[in-house]
């Protein structure tokens, strides 16, 4: 039987977020910033199914599963916003996109 | 044993993890993404989730991914994409992916042709995820669905050139 202990399972998904965030923040390119949030939406999946194993319940699959949607929703919104930035600003900097002075 | 695969899986996750977020191509970045993806959909299956990991294989890293790469293939239009796409043939670019992805199919057959339940938690099967999911969790499908829907509407609003610009 299995011998993982729940704990590495949540590191392991702990240092995959962090990973994701440090891309969010780091990186300028709008692209790179979208893969950070998949990164970050991947490893809280990995956090509920680890858990849910240390349980023997389907609850993290089916929690893994409305991620994996919300995943879905965010990624096509996001490339869209590419679309307009790349049609608009003729770049990938979202640096340049301050015209609100933000 | 399985504590082996367990780790190997988590070490091959973090460190192409930790190429994705260094690469300056967002192709190899790409590459490197999606066998992150796949040892964690590994990882998956070790923990005994062979659903989340099939899904995680085919939504994740197929068709999220796609997505990706049809961006930026519709981004680089033009002959510096032919001169790109040369150099994207040069096995320096995909040795890396390639070597982690092997270390993550060894493991596969070595789980595969293992001994049963040796190499694997308790397993949660399909059949149990389906029926809580059309379960207690029904209202989550169907809010699951409003949001496809409405990222559906948005992103056909929001990629649309405007005429009149």
């Amino acid at each position: 039987m299995l011998t993982i202990p729940v704990s590495h399972g949540l590191l392991l998904a702990g240092i995959l977020f962090l990973l994701g965030f440090v891309c969010v923040l780091v990186r300028r390119n709008i692209i790179f910033i979208l893969l950070g949030l998949e990164i970050m939406f991947n490893a809280a999946g990995l956090a509920f199914v680890a858990a849910g194993a240390r349980w023997g319940q389907p609850d993290g699959q089916i929690m893994f599963l409305f991620i994996l949607t919300t995943a879905a929703a965010e990624v096509s919104i996001g490339l869209a916003l590419v679309f307009q930035l790349v049609h608009r600003l003729h770049t990938l900097d979202i640096d340049q996109a301050d015209g609100m002075k933000g | 044993m399985t504590n082996i695969i367990f780790y190997l899986a988590a070490g091959v996750a973090i460190l192409s993890t930790f190429m994705v977020i260094t690469r300056l191509n967002a192709v190899h970045a790409l590459l490197y993404l999606i066998v992150s993806l796949l040892s964690v959909a590994l990882i998956f299956f070790i923990l005994g989730a062979p659903f989340a990991a099939a899904l995680e294989v085919i939504i994740y890293a197929g068709a999220i991914m796609i997505l990706f790469i049809f961006v930026i293939m519709m981004l680089n239009l033009g002959p510096p994409a032919i001169e790109k796409e040369r150099l994207l043939l040069k096995p320096g670019m995909w040795l890396g992916p390639g070597l982690l992805a092997a270390i993550l199919l060894i493991e596969l057959v070595l789980i595969l042709t293992g001994p049963g339940s040796a190499t694997k938690a308790a397993e949660v099967p399909p059949r149990a995820v389906g029926l809580t999911l059309f379960g207690p969790y029904v209202l989550g499908v169907e809010l699951a669905s409003i949001l496809l829907l409405a990222g559906l509407v948005g992103a056909f609003h929001l990629a649309r050139k405007e005429r009149n610009d």
